[in-house]
């Protein structure tokens, strides 16, 4: 068998990129987008941009705990196609949604809070996007990685945009907030697993963990290495 | 000089029972007509999906709202809409409450009146002889759509109990039953759905008990056995699956201002002025359209309602 190019990880990242879009292209086609597809290809693109920022949040402590390093390496393609989904959502809340009358947007929207955190999330979304490029990780050195810590608040802001746009109150843990909570809770946890003290207990732990658990990583690590 | 509070709908929106029951078979008949053509023309066998003969009739784009613009289509109307009672995805209700039994339907009418009763739907139906109104609907999510709902004034139903002299406001409650309504499991409501006006908003002509849709029946998922419909209101006023309907002198507690009461009022009318704290109120999309609108004050009903706020700042009072 030729040896490919690609890990198996590798493949499955690229294809998961572009599954959701590729849904969301078939249900428009299909006329399936419900009866309002304009704010349902806004929910979805916007979920997906979440999505795809936790993945690529977790590929860090589950690399350490795990000792998976490959993850490490599909970090980058993760957050870009967070940053596709994102482009998407805000591209269709302009151009479509309020077919690019800047007016309208701006009188509907200036003052709003959710508007605002979701805008400062994408804006400094761009420049992770722009300098994921390789010559920018090399021209920027021990920057680049300082660069890109800044997903540590945009991650926060966008649950919290998330938890703004749906009906009900957080204060009093009631209307629809059981997604937007769920995100929050997983974006919280691979936030804590980064505190320096946490994740030194962490990696104590792993070495500790039984030789059986051991194997089972060892075995999953092995399946995604074929072909290598 | 002796404006009317509100002028009654123009008489040529308010289709007459026969009529629009005649119309609803000329339409059937149409559609078999060109249903039969169109598989004529493709070959196929029509064996298999026979038309629905109990399915209500497809859009009639004769159908229009007093500004000119056409009725929803009845397959929008019934698989899009909010219902947290059985899912908060609001393609997910249709399906959801596809076995919910809407008839035979009680709703009892209590409180501050002389003459406390219960009253079964059909009965009302009989009695009061629905016509058919079309409204639009404005959801406080920014979307709407127009509908030919079938119902009676809730005046009419009011005043035969006789509200006495203390009732100032009705409070209106939904079934509980979280074996049928499986949303209501949710902790994240406090359940049952309560809903309340003003009396004299209660009393007002455009203010309707709905028992049908589109010319047929009030399908569960739209409300049924029998709901509110308050036009110039934010959708989630308009109260569904009502089994309780109470005169009392205090305003009422909602289920939506119970959990946040300083995002969602009493009064809730539609108001562009007025923004929901959180999201805009400007403007809408209306179902079924590309562009958003401009979102009307009262829902376009001002000239009928405003009458009722006069005086109130509704700001403060949202």
């Amino acid at each position: 068998m030729k040896k490919s190019r690609f890990t198996l990880l590798q493949i499955i990242v690229h294809i998961g990129g572009w599954i959701p879009l590729a849904l969301i292209l078939y249900d428009f086609f299909t006329r399936n987008l419900t009866a309002n597809p304009i704010q349902a290809i806004e929910q979805r693109t916007g979920l997906q941009a979440l999505t795809f920022l936790l993945l690529s949040l977790a590929c860090t402590p589950v690399a350490s705990i795990f000792g998976w390093k490959e993850l490490i390496q599909r970090r980058k393609a993760l957050g870009n196609y967070s940053f596709l989904y994102a482009a998407l959502h805000v591209t269709t809340f302009f151009a479509i949604d309020y077919s690019l009358d800047l007016a309208a947007v701006w009188r509907d929207v200036w003052n709003k809070s959710y508007i605002i955190i979701g805008a400062l999330a994408f804006l400094l979304l761009l420049p992770l996007a722009f300098t994921s490029f390789n010559y920018w990780m090399k021209r920027l050195g021990k920057n680049w990685k300082r660069l890109h810590k800044l997903v540590y608040i945009i991650s926060p802001l966008v649950v919290v945009h998330f938890i703004l746009v749906v009906k009900g109150s957080l204060a009093q843990l009631q209307g629809n907030l059981a997604q937007p909570l769920i995100y929050g809770g997983i974006a919280l946890l691979l936030l804590i697993l980064r505190i320096p003290k946490v994740k030194a207990a962490l990696l104590v732990r792993r070495k500790n963990l039984e030789p059986g658990f051991q194997e089972m990583v060892l075995f999953i690590k092995k399946s995604f290495k074929t072909d290598r | 000089m002796t404006k009317p509070t509100y002028p009654q709908i123009p008489s040529s929106e308010i289709t007459p029972k026969q009529a629009y029951l005649s119309r609803r078979d000329f339409i059937k008949a149409a559609g078999v007509i060109a249903g039969s053509m169109a598989l004529a023309a493709c070959g196929i066998a029509s064996a298999e999906n026979p038309p629905e003969a109990s399915a209500p009739a497809p859009a009639n784009p004769a159908q229009k709202d007093e500004l000119g613009d056409p009725v929803n289509t009845f397959q929008d109307i019934t698989n899009y809409n909010n219902y947290y009672e059985f899912t908060t995805d609001k393609e997910g209700v249709a399906p959801l409450s596809k076995n919910f039994k809407t008839t035979p339907w009680d709703v009892e009418v209590s409180g501050l009146v002389k003459n406390p009763r219960k009253f079964g739907v059909e009965d009302l139906v009989k009695k009061y002889q629905p016509e058919e109104r079309i409204y639009r609907l404005r959801c406080v999510e920014a979307w709407s759509m127009v509908i030919p709902w079938v119902g009676f004034p809730l005046a009419k139903l009011l005043k035969e109990v006789e509200p006495t002299s203390d009732a100032k406001y009705v409070r209106f409650e939904t079934l509980f039953n979280p074996d049928e309504m499986p949303g209501q499991k949710s902790v994240l409501y406090p359940w049952p759905y309560q809903e309340g006006l003003r009396l004299d908003e209660a009393m007002h002509d455009l203010t309707l008990l709905a028992t049908g849709l589109y010319g047929g029946e009030l399908p569960a998922q739209s409300g049924g056995g029998i709901r509110l419909v308050v036009p110039w209101k934010y959708g989630f006023k308009s109260i569904k699956a009502i089994v309780k309907i109470e005169l009392v002198a205090n305003e009422p507690s909602t289920l939506w201002s119970a959990i946040a009461p300083n995002e969602y009022g009493f009064y809730a009318n539609v108001n562009p002025e007025v923004d929901h704290p959180r999201w805009s109120q400007a403007s809408e999309r209306r179902i079924g359209e590309f562009k958003r609108r401009e979102t009307l004050m009262f829902n376009g009903y001002a000239e009928q309602v405003a009458g009722l706020y006069a005086g109130m700042d509704l700001s403060k009072k949202y």
